[in-house]
């Protein structure tokens, strides 16, 4: 600790070119250098996701002789592979906009009863068991969702495909409503299991609301609801749109509860706008099948469909990084 | 956008502290307002007192409501969530309870013959925990330094950039990735370490964005103090920052590693399962907790779906186990900082 006042003072010109960049030091050369290696890294990784992605699915799509984009053919092995996504595109994305639906007002509630409501001694208790909830693996929401969840949501489809099957996506689809592999089912499931991290990661932001916005909101006279609405909930907002892009994150990608609960449909079976059908996602579609990828035109197909998970992922992440950006940087 | 980041971030220790805080003073402020506002409407004011009474009758409903909905919502939310752990313990807690299940492996079981061990699966998630973790933490926590302590302009963005899309990224894609850079291009076989590179790469944002946000609430004036007493930049990072921020970072890592025991997708498409005991992350074969779940909940026989439950069960107190240490170090170093 002696050396490390006025090192640039004493030091002659054989090291200025280093130390002109502030940094002089081994110790700091090092350390910047291997943090700089890592961010490096991350980037690097993201960007051979897409290459090796789109790399090894362009020859088999070269061969595919219908639109990748339109049709919901998947023969994939043969002369004439034949397959396309739009079947899976619908099934992720309804199921995922259902579980978005239901878990961030109910999550972000729960962060705000948690942080500003609940009185000590549930607050702690509650806030643990979410955190732990947070990390059950999806298989057991699957296990759960098929077994035990599913048979009591059943009535709940048959009360809508009674009562507002008029409405295309509440059809009643030949009885379906009476299934638990459902695509409704799949949606609830997802949002109970995202439910935790909207929770956990929105009472993380709210917590840290700086003590005095709120007291300044009371002491201006407002009550619980509106210090909440003018100093809480401005401050947590760029934190609940991360913490809700990273739940539509897992939804869209979510594979072994998707796999487990829905049903898959026969070969050739017409579209329809009902939520009370099977189907497979993108991701439930590729583990159905992780054992066939033995040509390369075969993975080829299924690692085109990843690639557009991902770059369906990507772009929520993108959206809500913009909106996220307008946060004020660090110490800026 | 009132809503920015404070210069002077609090500790992450002192978080639980602020809820804790205004858990009580701030609720009987709460109520020493209401007191105070109800005499003074009637009484004093009476430019416009009608106009003032009615308003605060509707913020009061407002109020009420929101309380309601908050106390609803948590209801709501409760109901599941504990369902599903009552259904994990009650349908797992006979095979978990049985001393062969922690000391012997699945050999000599069937879809038709109950029993058996999950030692053979303990052993294979936590191994490939440990070296997910060795690789991730470095590279996350390093990532994370940069980005708080030396980022700046366009790299830092992009990298910035980067860890929210690897955020995003779905298992199913990383575990895909790996095959296709694994097996397809470099020829090799479906192991278990194949495995543990997709989870490495689930793993790093978690640890990423958990070490940033704990790095930003480590006051500015730590660093100016360090380097006002002429400590170098990477020694104040060293001994200054990380300890400050240190239980948030463990707290990170550990549901980092919760996401990642988990995850069950690449295991599916890189490390298939097996009823033996197997701890060569480069063999062919090694089972998990998350495989075997996946293994038994395809028969339809009660036996094997009573293992797939006692399965979940054993992943889920690991997992618990993981973030009540995660928690006592987190309390402990509390103190220090």
């Amino acid at each position: 600790m002696t050396s490390v006042t006025g090192v640039s003072a004493p030091d002659p010109s054989p090291t200025s070119s280093v130390a002109s960049r502030s940094t002089g030091r081994l110790g700091d050369r090092v350390f910047s250098g291997l943090s700089i290696g890592a961010g490096t890294l991350v980037v690097v990784l993201v960007l051979l996701i897409g290459l090796f992605l789109v790399t090894q699915a362009v020859p088999a799509l070269q061969r595919n002789e219908v639109n990748f984009l339109t049709s919901s053919e998947w023969t994939v092995s043969g002369e004439h592979p034949r397959f396309g996504v739009a079947g899976l595109l619908w099934v992720t994305v309804v199921s995922s906009i259902i579980a978005m639906l239901l878990a961030v007002p109910v999550g972000v509630a729960v962060a705000l009863f948690l942080t500003q409501y609940a009185p000590t001694w549930l607050a702690r208790p509650a806030a643990g068991t979410i955190d732990l909830l947070a990390a059950v693996p999806s298989i057991v929401y699957g296990l759960w969702g098929l077994r035990q969840f599913g048979p009591v949501l059943v009535p709940v489809q048959q009360f809508f495909a009674q009562y507002f099957g008029w409405i295309p996506i509440f059809a009643p689809n030949n009885g379906l409503s009476g299934n638990v592999s459902t695509i409704f089912v799949v949606g609830v499931v997802l949002a109970i299991m995202i439910l935790p991290i909207v929770t956990a990661l929105s009472r993380e932001v709210f917590a840290q609301t700086p003590r005095a916005h709120i007291e300044g909101a009371m002491a201006l006279g407002a009550t619980k609801w509106e210090t909440i609405r003018t100093a809480v909930l401005p401050f947590g907002k760029p934190g609940v749109i991360s913490a809700a892009m990273l739940g539509l994150g897992r939804a869209l990608g979510e594979t072994l509860a998707v796999t487990i609960i829905l049903a898959t449909l026969a070969p050739g079976t017409p579209w329809v706008a009902s939520l009370f059908n099977g189907g497979e996602t993108f991701a439930s579609k590729i583990a159905n099948n992780a054992g066939e990828f033995d040509t390369p035109q075969k993975t080829g197909a299924f690692l085109a469909a990843g690639l557009v998970l991902f770059l369906l992922t990507f772009v929520v992440n993108a959206i809500a990084r913009i909106v996220i950006e307008r946060r004020k940087a660090f110490s800026e | 956008m009132s809503a920015s980041t404070p210069k002077q971030g609090r500790p992450d220790a002192a978080a639980e502290d602020v809820r804790t805080l205004e858990a009580t003073p701030s609720c009987s402020a709460t109520r020493v307002v209401e007191r105070d506002a109800e005499p003074a409407g009637p009484a004093g004011n009476p430019r416009n007192e009608g106009a003032s009474g009615h308003k605060s009758g509707g913020r009061a409903a407002a109020d009420v409501a929101a309380r309601i909905i908050m106390w609803g919502a948590f209801v709501l939310a409760v109901i599941p969530l504990v369902w599903i752990l009552w259904s994990v313990v009650s349908n797992g807690l006979e095979l978990v309870g049985s001393p062969r299940w922690w000391s012997d492996d699945a050999a000599g079981t069937s879809a038709r013959r109950p029993g058996g061990g999950a030692l053979h699966a303990i052993v294979g998630t936590l191994e490939m925990a440990a070296v997910t973790a060795l690789i991730a933490v470095p590279i996350g926590v390093l990532t994370a330094v940069y980005l708080v302590e030396y980022g700046r302009g366009r790299l830092a963005r992009l990298v910035s950039f980067m860890v929210d899309i690897l955020t995003g990224v779905p298992s199913i894609v990383a575990g895909l990735f790996i095959y296709a850079f694994w097996v397809t291009t470099l020829g090799g076989q479906r192991i278990p370490f194949a495995a543990t590179l997709s989870l490495v790469l689930l793993m790093i944002p978690v640890v990423v964005r958990s070490t940033e946000e704990m790095l930003k609430l480590v006051p500015n004036e730590l660093r100016e103090a360090s380097f006002a007493l002429g400590v170098p930049k990477w020694k104040t990072i060293v001994q200054v920052v990380l300890p400050t921020a240190f239980s948030g970072i463990v707290t990170g890592i550990l549901l980092g590693l919760a996401r990642v025991m988990g995850e069950t997708a690449p295991l599916i498409i890189l490390a298939p399962y097996t009823k033996y005991l197997q701890g060569d992350l480069f063999a062919n074969l090694m089972a998990t907790l998350p495989t075997m779940i996946n293994d038994n909940r395809t028969e339809v026989t009660q036996a094997a779906i009573d293992r797939a439950w006692a399965a979940s069960l054993t992943l889920i107190l690991i997992i618990l186990a993981f973030n009540l240490v995660g928690r006592l170090i987190a309390r402990t170093s509390k103190v220090k900082a």
